[in-house]
């Protein structure tokens, strides 16, 4: 699958499939701190991706000060 | 997974609420919670005009959304931070929001305000961090456009992720003058002040992405350049680790601190005694903080002129 990390820009792929969950933590990514989404639609933390899915995960973070 | 109100596919699961939704129900849902904390903490009525402050990311828009859903009469206030290409951005997004539903909106452009107050321009002149100006600014030109264009109350998008990080941070360094001004509903203490509310408090930022998502806004998805390595964002970090090993942590820990902290914290509220000469806000001195953050960056300007137009007269050979 690919995935695109925003708002860093970075790409990655993956071979196979996977649950969202694995993926996230694969990334080092904490559940709750992105949105994983698949065309137009939200993907949870318990579903599978398929090998063949685009997929787009954003980071909800903000702030600064 | 199965939505918990009508069994549908669910596209969100909430941890800490222990409920999973379909995009059909979690829209409502998120717009009752907002709702919800406006009414209990007596933010606003439906018949005040509502100033709401308006960055151009997720947070605002959702709330200038859900706001205007709900049926309140609102005018979007956006500060041009001057910051590249993001702020560029930022306005073109927050201008899009505003024309596509017709609403409202106020654009100050900060290079064009007093000596020119860009953000940028600002930290240079004043050796002062990026940030720290930045929050000094917004706070001077929200009140000061809320009062002139006479708006009883300003709205801003801080999430609960926002509040948990700044709670962690105010009682790291037990800060008991912020701890007693860290409250959903901020009253206006002075003539120059407008009532400051957070409707989006109950709201994590996971929750105001989805709903931003699911309606369809176009918000700056990147992040402010100044926002690498801020505090804030690894005060965040840590609260998200102990969410995830503990679901509803953050709404726990700001709960309760809002329901035990007035009593705790309210004498450490010392307004200003005296009155800015300038602006007249409140200060501790003849100025206010901003006002003398202003009169640095005309003196160092003119004193850059004042070099630029001397190297000009007398070149180096």
């Amino acid at each position: 699958m690919q995935i695109t990390l925003l708002p860093k820009r970075q790409h990655v792929e993956l071979s196979g499939r996977h649950r969202v969950r694995d993926v996230l933590r694969r990334l080092d990514l904490l559940p709750g701190t992105v949105m994983v989404i698949r065309g137009d639609e939200l993907v949870p933390e318990d579903e599978v991706l398929e090998a063949d899915d685009v997929v787009e995960i954003r980071s909800v973070i903000s702030g600064g000060t | 997974m199965t939505c918990t109100r009508c069994r549908a596919k669910a596209e969100v699961h909430l941890r800490q609420h222990r409920a999973a939704f379909c995009r059909a129900c979690f829209v409502p849902f998120f717009q009752r919670q907002v709702e919800r904390v406006i009414h209990r903490e007596r933010m606003f009525a439906l018949d005040e005009q509502i100033l709401v402050a308006v960055s151009g990311g997720k947070d605002s828009l959702a709330l200038w959304d859900a706001l205007t859903t709900l049926g309140y009469r609102t005018t979007g206030l956006h500060l041009a931070l001057g910051i590249g290409d993001y702020s560029a951005l930022s306005t073109e997004k927050t201008t899009q929001f505003a024309q596509a539903r017709s609403l409202p909106l106020i654009t100050v452009t900060l290079a064009d305000e007093g000596p020119g107050l860009a953000i940028p321009s600002v930290a240079g002149f004043t050796n002062r961090p990026a940030c720290a100006a930045c929050g000094m600014l917004k706070r001077h030109y929200f009140d000061t456009i809320a009062i002139e264009r006479g708006f009883p109350v300003l709205a801003t998008g801080h999430n609960l992720d926002d509040e948990a990080a700044r709670l962690l941070g105010n009682v790291l360094r037990w800060q008991l003058d912020y701890l007693a001004r860290q409250r959903p509903v901020l009253e206006a203490t002075h003539t120059r002040f407008v009532r400051k509310v957070k409707p989006l408090l109950r709201c994590t930022e996971y929750e105001t992405g989805v709903y931003a998502f699911f309606r369809g806004i176009d918000y700056v998805v990147d992040e402010c350049p100044n926002s690498a390595g801020a505090t804030q964002l690894v005060y965040k970090d840590v609260l998200n680790r102990l969410e995830a090993a503990s679901p509803g942590t953050k709404l726990a820990f700001v709960q309760e601190f809002l329901r035990k902290g007035p009593a705790l914290f309210q004498g450490a509220l010392a307004p200003p005694a005296a009155t800015c000469s300038r602006c007249g806000q409140p200060a501790n001195g003849p100025l206010c903080a901003v006002c003398r953050l202003i009169e640095e960056v005309e003196r160092k300007r003119e004193r850059r002129r004042h070099d630029r137009a001397a190297a000009d007269h007398h070149p180096r050979s």
